[in-house]
């Protein structure tokens, strides 16, 4: 099977986090929409190792995971801080920033 | 520092004392003002001590002077480095020779008695100390004028002596017009000081240093153009601080100040020290014979000029103020006959400064006695209830038309004799110049016979006070009449004094160099009978017109030059359209032009950065998920940009 698949379902996987994030109102979606394009990231990454014949790819995507881990348990920890004193979920009414 | 002050050229030991002399007064100036209403019981004593110890030290300097030959009295006290920039260095000395005692002496005499006769004069003055804080300062500033010894420390002076004199003009400033007549006189200053900075620079690009002694030395080898900017900048100076013309217009203002301000800065010392100004710069002038015309004509039109106005004013003090204009152009067209005129230029401004102080001290006499009124046709008569005024204006009125052996005689009709000597060979100067001063000495006479008689004789026109009780004209203390009695004798006896034996003039020949000759157009003999005859003629036209004859109460409308007279001749109309009138709208166009182009350049750009930061700050919405999209979109932009470059 041809390389080039691997890279058109990174493609695809990553196209629906971005749409994902970019879309859907819920905090919980657009996370998941993250992970979806990081581990789309991930498998090109080790594609690339595969067409490289290194293992540096590889190794790159372990980090992507350890940051990912990383990322959510902060992420959550912040969307359930948020839910708890604003009672929504929703990115749009995060924006007190702007006042 | 003052301890340390050495004679660089030690010609005579004394004239280390000579810092002292500012020091003092400075001194005293600084305490009253500093110490406030503590010292308001004694201030105006400390005051009067101030010029005292001043004339003290000038009596010391004086005393070791004359033991001294006459080629070694210039001696120079330096008080160490002053200015040390570039091509310029420059001492802050002071030097102590004939010319500058003569003016130490005169200030500090003429001074110290107005001191004390300002003790009484101002007593029911709640700001009595702060007055005689100012006439210290300006004591101060008027002898380090005259004893410094370069153009700069000079200017130091002079500007002391022009801050002094607004501050002084200005003394009961919550009156407005007395306000601004305090600006006018140091707005017209200004002008003139001008002139003496421009001559500064040229004297510095000229001779590259601004002290007398290098000046006089350098001043033979500069050429006639160089001489003559220098000349006509320095009598630029002078005319401003002299009242001369075309910048007389502030004095007659100025009279808004105390009768004693009066007397000392605008009769005796500081208006006269344009003419110190021409003579000590005698090195210039005498190699400048067009700069001397030039000083000799403007001298010539403010003695009619003065003389004129003297004759239609009807204030005792405005028109004592036009007399000095007058008598001050004698002193300009005598410093620019040259040789022949600068000492008696300078005798006629010390027996002037006697009596014309006397003359106001008198009238300030007259207006104590006479709840401050000042308009002589509410005078007359008051030669018998004042008697010690009545005999010491007698004298300073006699002395200034010129009587003999009154003072002015002998200072006066040297001047009108050396007016008559040709000068360059040109006759026609001779001839216009001496009959001007001649015709000057008849007018003189004319008005002042006039100021003294519708003061002292005829019918007594006075009612009422400005409260409605009876007027009653009573003398003065002594305090004040002790002084003027002093300046009487001065008025008769110095002029006699100085001229006998030619003593002035051989006093000042170390400074003024030595008398040149010269034949008068006319002798003589017949100068002086003439100047007498028409002295004679003028009062006793006066006597008739306004002692025998009713002067009326109003002042009567008068012929055209009457009433031009009164309006000083129409200068202050001239003034406005000239100067004052461009000067304004000139400001307000530039204010227009500042607010239009410049103050337009600065708040545009302010304005479209606010706009341009309003456009952009639209585009932070708050939604987190257009920033994301944002963000997305510039890194596929990124992207494409990436891969069309690469490839």
């Amino acid at each position: 099977m041809s390389l080039t698949n691997y890279l058109v379902l990174a493609v695809i996987l990553f196209s629906i986090g971005a749409t994902t994030a970019l879309v859907r109102r819920s905090a919980i979606m657009a996370f998941m929409g993250v992970e979806l394009m990081l581990n789309a990231t991930n498998l090109m990454l080790v594609t690339f190792s595969r067409l490289h014949g290194n293992l540096t790819g590889q190794v790159l995507a372990f980090f992507v995971m350890v940051v990912a881990a990383a990322e959510v348990v902060v992420g959550l920890a912040i969307i359930i801080s948020i839910f708890r004193t604003r009672h929504s979920a929703s990115v749009d009414d995060v924006n007190l920033l702007k006042s | 520092m003052l301890i340390t002050a050495i004679p660089t050229d030690a010609a005579w030991s004394g004239a280390a004392l000579a810092p002292w002399l500012v020091g003092i007064p400075l001194l005293s100036a600084a305490i009253l003002l500093l110490a406030g209403r503590h010292s308001d019981r004694w201030g105006h004593w400390l005051g009067v001590l101030a010029p005292l110890a001043s004339l003290g030290i000038g009596v010391v300097l004086l005393v070791r002077m004359l033991s001294v030959p006459g080629d070694s009295r210039a001696a120079t006290v330096s008080l160490g480095r002053w200015i040390d920039a570039g091509a310029l260095h420059l001492d802050a000395s002071f030097r102590i020779d004939p010319l500058s005692l003569t003016f130490v002496l005169l200030v500090t005499f003429v001074g110290t008695l107005i001191h004390v006769y300002s003790v009484a004069y101002m007593e029911h003055d709640a700001d009595r100390r702060r007055f005689f804080a100012y006439m210290n300062l300006f004591v101060a500033a008027m002898l380090l004028l005259v004893t410094a010894s370069s153009y700069l420390l000079l200017f130091v002076g002079w500007e002391g002596v022009g801050l002094a004199s607004y501050l002084l003009i200005g003394f009961w400033n919550h009156n407005m017009p007395y306000a601004v007549a305090a600006k006018k006189a140091f707005v017209a200053n200004r002008v003139g000081d001008v002139g003496l900075i421009v001559a500064m620079g040229l004297l510095f690009s000229h001779v590259g240093a601004l002290d007398f002694a290098s000046v006089d030395a350098a001043a033979p080898r500069l050429s006639p153009g160089a001489l003559t900017a220098i000349g006509l900048m320095l009598l630029l100076a002078a005319c401003g601080k002299s009242a001369q013309f075309p910048l007389q217009s502030w004095l007659g203002d100025a009279m808004a100040g105390p009768t004693p301000v009066s007397a000392l800065i605008h009769a005796a010392t500081m208006v006269t020290a344009g003419v110190y100004l021409v003579v000590r710069s005698n090195a210039i002038f005498t190699a400048a014979p067009d700069a001397r015309l030039v000083v000799t004509i403007v001298g010539a039109i403010s003695l009619l000029f003065g003389a004129i106005v003297g004759c239609a004013k009807d204030d005792i003090k405005k028109a004592l103020a036009a007399s000095t204009m007058s008598q001050i152009g004698y002193m300009m067209l005598a410093a620019g006959l040259g040789p022949v005129g600068y000492a008696f230029a300078i005798m006629h401004l010390v027996t002037h400064g006697f009596f014309k102080a006397g003359l106001f001290l008198g009238a300030g006499s007259v207006m104590h006695g006479m709840d401050d009124q000042t308009d002589m046709r509410g005078f007359g008569g008051l030669g018998r209830t004042m008697k010690v005024t009545y005999f010491t204006v007698m004298a300073g009125w006699l002395a200034i038309l010129g009587m003999v052996p009154f003072s002015g005689f002998f200072s006066k009709d040297p001047i009108i004799e050396a007016a008559f000597i040709p000068q360059d060979g040109q006759t026609w100067r001779a001839w216009v110049f001496g009959l001007v001063a001649l015709i000057g000495a008849a007018i003189t006479s004319f008005y002042m016979s006039r100021l003294f008689f519708m003061t002292f004789e005829g019918k007594r026109r006075w009612t009422t006070k400005r409260d409605g009780e009876h007027q009653h004209p009573h003398e003065a203390p002594a305090l004040m009449t002790v002084p003027m009695i002093v300046l009487a004798v001065g008025s008769v006896g110095l002029g006699a004094f100085l001229a006998i034996g030619d003593r002035f003039t051989g006093w000042l020949e170390p400074v003024t160099g030595a008398r040149g000759e010269g034949d008068a157009v006319l002798p003589g003999w017949l100068l002086v009978t003439a100047s007498l005859v028409l002295v004679i003629l003028a009062a006793v036209f006066a006597w008739r017109r306004y002692a025998v004859a009713e002067v009326p109460v109003t002042p009567p409308v008068g012929t055209l030059l009457t009433q031009a007279a009164r309006k000083d001749l129409y200068q202050d109309v001239v003034n406005d359209a000239v100067l004052v009138v461009p000067g304004r709208m000139l400001a307000r166009s530039l204010v227009f032009g500042d607010r239009a182009v410049v103050d337009g350049a600065v708040s545009g750009v302010a304005k479209t950065t606010v706009a341009l930061g309003d456009l952009v700050r639209k585009v932070q919405t708050g939604h987190v998920r257009s920033y994301a999209a944002t963000m997305t979109l510039g890194l596929v932009v990124l992207a494409v940009v990436v891969l069309v470059l690469g490839s």
